[in-house]
């Protein structure tokens, strides 16, 4: 073997050392963050799992830990999350596509452009507080259903108009081009191609957001969400005429992480496993929407290709 | 025995002389498209500086030149695809026959233009969605909503694409299924949908392998009798093959333009002959 | 920008003019067979003819292949079309110098007859080849131009011969062989002509793309 030979060889083997440290390294970062993450986990689950069971999630929070239940919390989380996806999604999408689309391309437009990546920054409190003052008092909605889900489809109105932006810019421009060449108008493009092949972009985007917003205690807290609730809103399905109620809206509320919050402050420990189980339920919950969204996006990319 | 007289047979009138040697008198083909002194200007530079070309009615015309000479840019003036962009200007006019109206006339409508003229672009570019909406769109744009036409004319599109046998048992799978060919075929059938009277092609071949490029060609040379076809082409025996008119352009500018024929065995220019041999470009 | 196709064109025009050179050779010493009445001469003809016959098929087939390779246009596929045919009437050329040849021989052979207007003949028809060649090589169209005019002169000087010839084997029978034999020597040179001024008119259509065959040739008529 040559002397050159011989130097390559023990470079190769130097080099290749550094290529497994930094392997190595990678893997201990990941374990570490994995196993904190499975730590977590499993102490919430050893705590709460036991107190998950058919009563509690239909009961009514009490002042008696055994007898207490989350049923006005979820569906009080549910609800919100109702009105904050009707509300978010078409401002949020419909913002997206005209910044997208239809805005020309000047100052003022990169001026909104940065002050919604600077919302997305702001507080979730200061967005409970701005609630307060306007849909509270201002408007009237009072302490209510409505007033949550618009709050918490302002906090997430970032997320959803950047996930759109990004949807759409994503879509080649060969493909606008091909359909203004056939003489369709923007909006007929917009509407027959941006929007269509950008939904697994939105939707996700849209699901990332609700995830976000599932969680969110501090701006619900601000605008009075009550954490002793024991009644349902009202059904939005009467029986009589004309059948649609919206009432609900109106009606005070509580949500999963008000309510875990509520018992972890008390100082009895039952509490605690009630909260705990709370949050596996929310976990639950969050796992879903998350499930969907990674669905949705697996069918949709399944159909689009460029 | 002798012979009568054989009848005199009846006299023909004598068989005119051959006319010289002088090709017989071509039709002079109708003008569908006229360029007049059109120059395009990205904000301050202009690509396209003071072209005048004729485009003639049912009969291919080839663009070439060399990498950014302004052949595409050109072409895309005829469906005012460059209003899609900010800060692009036209001046001079595009007349389109028989109406005469200028295509790029302040007063013109640019959705009604595109309505007129197709285009078939470079890369295949279908709409992820199946066959047959792809080629149904165009209809849809105009409003057609009956189901019989729309497949009526679905179908007619395949055919004069050449297309129609290998996909008429699955219009509903999606376009991307389809080779590089059949998908740019496809686009063919697309802006064929909608019967235009012109049909913009920029370089249709050049992301085809070489036998989809000759079933494009054929079918070129096929539709040219129903349509006028405007072709830019950085393949020179392709507009040597295809094309009734070449139109030559550098720089911006029109250097030389005349019958294919001429310009590929005589041309008049040096920098035509330059390029067309090889010599540069 | 020299491509490696203009070397090789180079290469086919260097091959045509080394033919044709030969072919001048081959006139010239074929006639010296029957001026000087030396049989000597025809050895070397008839080598020249081999060579002359290689390069016909050498030249055809390059020229055909640089077609197919190259997809020539414009001047290239001028050139090769006129290259070609220049190979044809260069070979025809070099038949006819070989049968001038051959004749004398027999000429040699019996006694001697008055040449009349051969040698005029020749000078006419050998100056028609060298000026055909040389407008090929430098594209010289108003020389070619000048060779398509000559081709009158030698027709004239042809049927001049003949009409002398005719006259002396009327009143000498003895002298019918040897006359004939002028008179086919007459007709190769100025077949020999013939094939210089298709050889200017390829010149022509080489560097203008104008075909003046057949009287197509209006404007340079006119100069």
């Amino acid at each position: 073997m040559t002397a050159a030979l011989a130097a390559v060889r023990a470079g190769i083997t130097r080099r290749r050392r550094l290529d497994l440290a930094f392997a190595a390294v990678g893997v201990c970062a990941l374990a570490l963050g994995l196993l904190t993450l499975g730590a977590l986990l499993w102490d919430l689950g050893a705590d709460g799992a036991g107190r998950l069971s058919w009563d509690f999630l239909t009961s009514f929070p009490s002042r008696h830990a055994e007898k207490a239940g989350i049923l006005s919390a979820w569906v009080g989380t549910a609800l919100v999350m109702l009105v904050t996806a009707c509300a978010a999604v078409p401002l949020g999408v419909g913002a997206g596509v005209y910044l997208e689309e239809y805005a020309p391309k000047n100052r003022f437009t990169e001026l909104i452009e940065v002050n919604i990546a600077n919302l997305a920054g702001v507080p979730s409190v200061v967005y409970g507080l701005m609630a307060l003052g306007l849909f509270v008092y201002r408007f009237g909605f009072g302490q209510s259903v409505l007033t949550a889900g618009l709050t918490l489809a302002l906090l997430i109105l970032p997320i959803v108009i950047t996930a759109t932006r990004e949807a759409i810019r994503a879509i080649p421009g060969h493909l606008r081009e091909a359909a203004f060449a056939l003489g369709a108008t923007r909006w007929e493009t917009t509407r027959d191609h941006v929007v269509p092949y950008s939904l697994g972009g939105i939707l996700t985007g849209v699901i990332i957001g609700l995830s976000r917003a599932i969680g969110e205690s501090a701006p619900l807290v601000t605008i009075g969400a009550l954490a002793f609730i024991a009644f349902l809103p009202p059904a939005p399905v009467k029986a009589a005429a004309p059948f649609l109620s919206f009432e609900w809206l109106m009606s005070p509320f509580t949500v999963l992480p008000i309510q875990m919050f509520n018992w972890v402050s008390r100082p009895q420990a039952p509490f605690h496993l009630n909260a705990a189980g709370a949050g596996l339920v929310l976990l639950t919950m969050t796992l879903a929407m998350n499930g969907a969204a990674i669905w949705l996006r697996y069918r949709f990319r399944k159909r689009i290709k460029w | 025995m002798v012979e009568s007289a054989v009848a005199e047979p009846t006299p023909m009138s004598a068989p005119t002389a051959p006319t010289p040697a002088s090709a017989p008198a071509e039709e002079k083909p109708a003008l569908k498209a006229e360029a007049r002194a059109l120059t395009f200007r990205y904000g301050a530079h202009a690509a396209v500086k003071g072209v005048s070309l004729a485009v003639y009615e049912k009969k291919v015309t080839a663009l070439i030149g060399p990498s950014g000479c302004g052949k595409t840019t050109f072409l895309r003036c005829f469906n005012r695809m460059h209003d899609l962009y900010p800060g692009n200007s036209y001046e001079g006019a595009i007349n389109l026959y028989p109406d005469g109206i200028n295509i790029i006339g302040p007063g013109v409508d640019p959705i009604e233009i595109r309505m007129r003229i197709g285009m078939v672009f470079q890369k295949p570019n279908p709409f992820p969605k199946s066959i047959y909406e792809n080629v149904a769109y165009g209809l849809r744009v105009r409003g057609v909503t009956d189901r019989s036409v729309i497949e009526e004319r679905v179908e007619k599109a395949l055919r004069g694409a050449a297309l129609w046998d290998e996909v008429k048992d699955r219009l509903d799978s999606l376009a991307f299924n389809l080779s590089g060919g059949q998908q740019q075929r496809l686009c063919m059938a697309r802006a064929l949908s909608t019967e235009p009277e012109m049909l913009l092609f920029d370089e249709p071949t050049s992301a085809l392998e070489p036998i989809a490029t000759a079933r494009i060609e054929e079918l070129m040379a096929e539709l040219k009798q129903r349509v006028t076809i405007l072709v830019v082409t950085h393949n020179m025996q392709q507009a040597a093959r295809v094309s009734d008119t070449t139109a030559f352009m550098y720089m911006g500018e029109l250097v030389e333009c005349g019958p294919t024929r001429d310009m590929f065995t005589n041309p008049k220019e040096k920098r035509t002959e330059d390029y067309i041999t090889g010599r540069f470009g | 920008m020299k491509r490696q196709f203009d070397s090789d064109l180079d290469g086919l025009r260097a091959l045509i003019l080394r033919m044709g050179s030969l072919c001048e050779e081959m006139i010239h010493y074929a006639v010296k067979v029957v001026i000087e009445r030396d049989e000597s001469y025809l050895g070397d003809v008839q080598t020249w003819e081999n060579e002359v016959n290689r390069l016909h098929i050498e030249i055809d087939e390059v020229a055909l292949r640089l077609i197919a390779l190259h997809q020539p246009a414009a001047g290239d596929l001028r050139l090769l079309a006129a290259a070609i045919k220049i190979n044809s009437d260069l070979e025809r050329i070099g038949d006819q110098a070989v049968n001038i040849g051959e004749t004398g021989v027999f000429l040699c052979k019996e006694p001697k007859i008055k040449l009349g207007d051969i040698p005029r003949m020749v000078e006419v028809a050998a100056g028609m080849l060298k000026d055909a060649l040389d407008a090929f090589s430098r594209g010289d169209v108003a020389l070619a131009r000048e060779v398509i005019k000559r081709d009158d002169e030698e027709d004239r000087l042809k049927s001049q011969t003949f009409n002398e010839l005719v006259h002396l084997m009327q009143r000498d029978a003895s002298a019918i062989q040897r006359g004939m034999d002028i008179i086919l020597i007459a007709r190769n040179l100025e077949r020999v002509a013939d094939h210089a001024t298709n050889i200017a008119e390829d010149v022509v259509f080489m560097v203008l793309g104008k075909d003046i065959r057949h009287g197509g040739d209006r404007a340079g008529a006119a100069s």
